[in-house]
């Protein structure tokens, strides 16, 4: 089991000298009992010290990173709420080497266009898988030379053929893909690869018992670059699986489960295919390779992983400064709401959708609604009157009108004395505002 | 080597709560529901027994609803005859429940009188033989006239009638005491408001296993995640022997999700975001399985397609014939 911060920190040097990125020694212990950071930054760290804090400051789940800056792994609890999740679940999508050139070149452009905007957010599909279907190493090399040429995304190798990744891993060993997979079969020949061209590897076996097995015979080749793959494909055995593997990880430090994990959906149905990967998701996989690669598919899925992944410390927020929205002039409408990144973004959305170029004022309630905030007396006239006179609003518009939310409608009697604004009041949701400003503006 | 699998042991159980009567129950319900009953974590079939599935209740409004025409389009004529509406989510849709919403009783709309909204109630009754929740139509004062008139008119059925809210919890409470219903209580997001109103409806003689809590989630992209971490506390809470957090617990999925512009807007209004057909059906699909995996016990649904989804959703996750 882990040490304390304490109990690490009688093994440090005690020099303070900041050299491993924290300020103090004690800091970097109290860092490395949680967890997070690894004894080598400490550049003056005995040896004795250093066995004797191996196991309890490596994090208990080896980060692992591949392609364009995708990052596995580095997890440190089991559920959000006892801190957060760190690195939100790599997406890959996958193509097959039996598609002819210009169709897969024609695929990967349609799987880099996988990108979202929403509520201020921009997310997107993080990688393309080529899976080795053709039984033609040959072949395999050249598709995984057109996806290469066509995306930037990260990549996956993926074949159980030894002859079929040597073939192709070689040649687009710069872009740093993740290879797959080292099997019972393989795994002496695969990892050797992968550790020539210091690639990650899949270990893939069937169940829990067996991959203890191919981890343990692979680690004692001298190679640690590993993400795990239980074999399982049915929802409910992954689920178990992925649950296994991270309290293994996690409550009992069983350094042999201590690496990332690749689950595979199993479902051809595409609406089936993305409620599976859902599961997968919010329960622990570090990557997901998935056969949907359309929008409307993928848009649900990644919400969901931004939202699982989002700090449960933190609310999100937006700047509490004055924002615009469309092609502003002198005559344009002048909101207010909260800084709540969710309570703004709709508001911003609907305010976008009357087509009236508006202001909009957040005002900072530390990240919190309006109802929440003003309960919480985060959203006083008093307040909302200094940030309105001095967002400059006032220089560039010519009237003297506000919006407020109407949950607050309340407050405008005190606001219009302590602006001389008049205050109008606007609808409790932000789905009343196209209606709402509509009638304003015939009225 | 043989892996020993990380086990929990935990002290108690979610408990039980038992919808609608049977005729020698002394209601009319051709099949009741059982929901919670877990001592594990969601569908971790190695920790114990996946005693009751969670189940759907599909949404049905007393007048029509203000729903995007994908949605509406898939019930065709029904959407006015709350009873043929109900039958055509049992019959054609496989619905566990039927969730009826009184919403027609607003003041500020129809405005319906509590005895009419007493007799959609029994139409509904008569025309479905499952279990039945109904609530009103979030108007506090008015809320409390209606479903005393539910609560009266439903006698003998077991009904899960709500919402009882912490500063609107008396009447609602009264209502299904003397009927012998079962209550929704709702809190906002807050786990102690949670425990704080299953404490207060208790004291005035609800059993505990009356009650079924709605943790009032957020949709997709609008908050889920604050729902889901205060449902896997309530889940961790209730296996703890935490008997306030111990309720199964109610999620107005269909409602939540469908709030949202991602569920509504055409491919054409934002380009970037993809086919409509395929996003609002998710939508709601993906705020299901997302709380189910953190214990939701009942779903308020609204899309039979997504409906269609999370069934199988369920299905695949309930098997416990575990492969490899």
């Amino acid at each position: 089991m882990g040490l304390t911060g304490l109990e690490i920190y009688k093994q440090l040097p005690k020099k303070n000298c900041g050299e491993c990125g924290t300020p103090t020694c004690l800091a970097f212990a109290m860092a490395l009992a949680a967890g997070k950071g690894a004894l080598d930054s400490c550049p003056y760290v005995s040896d004795a010290a250093r066995d004797a804090l191996a196991s309890a400051s490596a994090p208990p789940i080896k980060s692992i990173k591949f392609g364009n800056g995708s990052t596995l792994g580095d997890e440190t609890v089991l559920f959000r709420h006892d801190k957060t999740f760190y690195h939100p679940t790599t997406v890959l999508i996958q193509v097959s080497d039996t598609l002819k050139d210009a169709d897969l070149a024609t695929k990967v452009k349609q799987i880099n266009d996988l990108e979202f905007d929403r509520v201020g957010l921009h997310y997107g599909v993080d990688g393309i898988a080529v899976v080795e279907e053709s039984g033609d190493p040959a072949r395999f090399a050249q598709a995984v030379k057109v996806v290469a040429d066509n995306t930037e995304k990260s990549l996956l190798l993926l074949s159980d053929n030894v002859a079929a990744l040597q073939a192709a891993a070689p040649a687009v060993a710069a872009k740093k893909p993740l290879l797959g997979n080292a099997t019972e079969g393989n795994y002496e020949a695969v990892v050797a690869l992968a550790k020539e061209l210091a690639l990650p590897v899949i270990l893939k076996a069937d169940g829990l018992d067996a991959l203890n097995d191919l981890v343990e015979k692979a680690q004692a080749l001298g190679y640690k670059e590993f993400v795990l793959d239980p074999g399982s494909r049915k929802p409910v055995q992954t689920l178990a699986n992925l649950t296994q593997l991270r309290r293994q990880a996690i409550k009992k430090k069983f350094r042999p489960f201590g690496y990332p994990v690749v689950a595979f959906t199993s479902k051809n149905e595409p609406m089936d295919e993305i409620a599976e990967a859902s599961i997968y998701v919010t329960k622990y996989a570090s990557a997901i390779v998935l056969k949907a690669d359309k929008k409307g598919l993928l848009l649900p899925l990644l919400t969901l992983r931004t939202n699982i992944y989002t700090d449960p410390q933190k609310p999100i927020q937006v700047e509490p400064t004055l924002h615009s929205v469309g092609d502003i002039n002198e005559n344009s409408l002048v909101y207010v709401t909260t800084n709540f990144s969710l309570t703004y973004y709709s508001v911003e959305g609907e305010v976008e959708a009357s087509k009236i170029p508006s202001y909009i004022l957040p005002i900072d309630t530390d990240g919190t609604s309006v109802l929440t905030a003003y309960a919480a007396g985060k959203f006083e006239p008093e307040k909302i009157a200094d940030a309105l006179l001095n967002c400059g609003v006032a220089d560039k518009v010519n009237h003297k009108n506000v919006i407020i939310p109407g949950y607050v409608a309340v407050i405008s009697g005190k606001l219009q004395e302590k602006t001389g604004w008049k205050v109008i009041v606007g609808p409790r949701e932000s789905s009343g505002i196209v209606s709402f400003v509509r009638s304003l503006t015939n009225g | 080597m043989p892996v020993t699998l990380v086990k929990e042991r935990f002290p108690s159980k979610v408990g039980e709560v038992v919808l609608g009567a049977t005729a020698e129950q002394g209601g009319t319900r051709t099949s009741t529901i059982v929901v919670g009953g877990d001592n594990l974590l969601p569908f971790l079939h190695f920790e114990g027994k996946v005693t009751n599935r969670p189940v759907i209740a599909m949404e049905v409004t007393d007048i029509v609803p203000p729903w995007n025409d994908a949605i509406k389009a898939q019930f065709g004529d029904v959407l006015d005859n709350p009873a043929a509406w109900a039958q055509k989510c049992v019959n054609e849709f496989g619905a566990d429940l039927i969730y009826l919403k009184l919403i027609g009783a607003d003041p500020e709309g129809f405005n319906r009188s509590p005895e009419d909204c007493a007799r959609v109630v029994k139409e509904v009754l008569a025309a479905v033989g499952v279990p039945l929740v109904v609530v009103g139509c979030e108007n506090a004062e008015k809320d409390n006239e209606v479903l005393a008139a539910v609560a009266e008119a439903g006698a003998g059925e077991n009904l899960l009638v709500g919402l009882a809210e912490q500063d609107n919890y008396k009447s609602i409470t009264a209502a299904a005491m003397v009927h012998k219903h079962n209550v929704i209580a709702r809190s906002p997001l807050d786990i102690n408001i949670c425990k704080q109103l299953n404490i207060l409806i208790n004291e005035m003689g609800l059993p505990l296993n009356r009650i079924v809590i709605d943790p009032m989630i957020g949709g997709l992209g609008f908050g889920i995640e604050y729902a889901y971490s205060i449902m896997e506390r309530a889940r961790l809470g209730a296996l703890a022997n935490d008997k306030m957090l111990s309720m199964p617990m109610i999620c107005t999925v269909g409602y939540e999700a469908n709030r949202s512009k991602e569920a509504n807007a055409s491919v054409e209004e934002f380009p970037g975001w993809g086919d409509l057909a395929e996003r609002g059906v998710l939508w709601e699909t993906l705020t299901a399985t997302a709380l189910l995996q953190v214990g939701a016990s009942i779903l308020l649904m609204r899309n039979p397609e997504a409906v269609k989804l999370v069934q199988r959703n369920i299905a695949d996750l309930v098997d416990a014939a575990v492969g490899a």
